[in-house]
């Protein structure tokens, strides 16, 4: 097993999975996403595990794309990805990080409370909700009656 | 213990994905077409979750089968009688208000059957049921506030919102027709007996259309067939004929 000690090391493989954007929102990472559950060596195979937001989302097989392409441009020639789906995704395991970012984007990130605290725009408190369901299976549509603006806010599950 | 009839989970697992895969056709059919913008978009999503649920759903069954069946193929590949989900997923979509309010009596089940499968013996199902959870209890909440919203809104609105729900509820009762495959669930501990839970089911709606100022229809008739594929709609082969077009005439196209 001395051929290990060629590997990259596993804190070197998160390092590169958090610099991979997350094909629908750019601005975070599938790390500051929660979405990496795993990065395992099972002999000379680098096993990823990713779990998905959603059931049906139409990012996994871009996701699962971008992290082989990711690995394979830092030298990695054997990957395996392996889909995990309990637990479920929850919002919580978005990074403080992660949040940070969506806010300054525009996206109102999860709250406990089950709605927005503030807006993204302005950092208003008013604010009410159009739908339920927004641009993609993770996020709800909001408006701000300070600014008028809409936005998003990312629905915690 | 004696060994899981894999035959019945199977038969089961079909169930639970053809339910999803009919409906969320169905509701996908909405796509371009919806009141509003804001509506398209929900119910586009919720056609979403339930695809995806399908995939988990149908590629487990396709594992139990052991014939190498992925879930593309159990979805592209059967005809009508090889489908497995309630009748009810299969009516037509009628008004905007007959179909939220066909989703609302789905949600209700599914949110009462998938609390129950996540203590299943069967791990898979689970898990499954754990993340699909999640999302039925959105789709739950949003087609309970609009069928409140039409039941309780304007004269024309609650009058069609009445007569979906007169058109839709004989079609209530398949939900809980328990048979052999659910004897042989339940005595495995991998899902509930359907018929045990009808009160938890009438809890839910009963609040929700009482809300909504409609009147429950009183007849316990119920059609069935569609659980066990005996007999479908002839909705299904219309629905079918539009889902499988392109697999049926360029079998094994990919992109
Ligand atoms: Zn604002």
């Amino acid at each position: 097993m001395t051929q290990l000690a060629e590997h990259p090391p596993i804190d070197q493989i998160w390092d590169w999975l958090h610099a991979v954007p997350d094909p629908e929102i750019p601005v975070i990472s599938l790390t500051d996403l929660g979405i990496i559950r795993d990065v395992a060596y099972d002999g000379d195979t680098l096993v990823v595990t990713v779990t998905p937001t959603y059931s049906g989302c139409p990012a996994t097989s871009i996701i699962n794309l971008d992290i082989e392409t990711a690995l394979r441009d830092q030298g990695i020639q054997n990957i395996r990805l392996k889909q995990q789906i309990f637990p479920p995704w929850t919002t919580d395991w978005l990074t403080p990080e992660g949040a940070e970012k969506l806010e300054k984007y525009g996206i109102a990130p999860p709250t406990a409370a089950g709605g927005p605290k503030r807006c993204p725009h302005c950092g208003g408190a008013n604010l009410e909700k159009l739908s339920q369901f927004g641009s993609t299976p993770c996020k709800a549509q909001w408006k701000c009656t300070d600014c008028l603006e809409p936005f998003d806010y990312f629905k915690c599950i | 213990m004696s060994a899981v009839d894999q035959q019945a989970l199977f038969q089961f697992l079909l169930r639970m994905g053809d339910n999803t895969l009919v409906l969320g056709h169905r509701v996908s059919e909405w796509c371009g077409h919806a009141p509003v913008l804001e509506e398209d978009i929900a119910l586009a999503n919720t056609a979403l979750d339930l695809i995806g649920q399908t995939q988990f759903w149908l590629g487990l069954a396709g594992e139990v089968e052991g014939k190498g069946q992925d879930a593309d193929a159990l979805a592209f590949r059967r005809d009508v009688w090889d489908f497995r989900n309630f009748l009810i997923c299969e009516m037509p979509n009628g008004d905007f208000g007959q179909t939220l309010m066909r989703q609302f009596l789905f949600d209700a089940w599914a949110s009462v059957t998938l609390a129950h499968l996540q203590t299943s013996s069967d791990e898979r199902v689970a898990g499954i049921a754990a993340k699909a959870s999640k999302e039925v209890a959105y789709h739950l909440e949003r087609s309970a506030d609009t069928v409140v919203g039409l039941g309780d809104g304007t004269e024309e609105s609650h009058k069609r919102m009445q007569a979906a729900l007169e058109y839709l509820w004989p079609y209530v009762g398949e939900m809980f027709v328990s048979d052999d495959v659910d004897t042989a669930m339940v005595a495995a501990g991998i899902a509930p007996d359907p018929a045990s839970l009808r009160a938890e089911y009438d809890a839910i709606i009963t609040r929700v259309l009482t809300q909504a100022t409609l009147d429950i229809p009183q007849s316990a008739f119920a059609h069935k067939g569609g659980r066990d594929g005996s007999i479908h709609t002839e909705h299904l082969g219309h629905l079918l004929t539009s889902m499988q077009w392109l697999q049926r005439v360029y079998p094994d196209a990919s992109w």
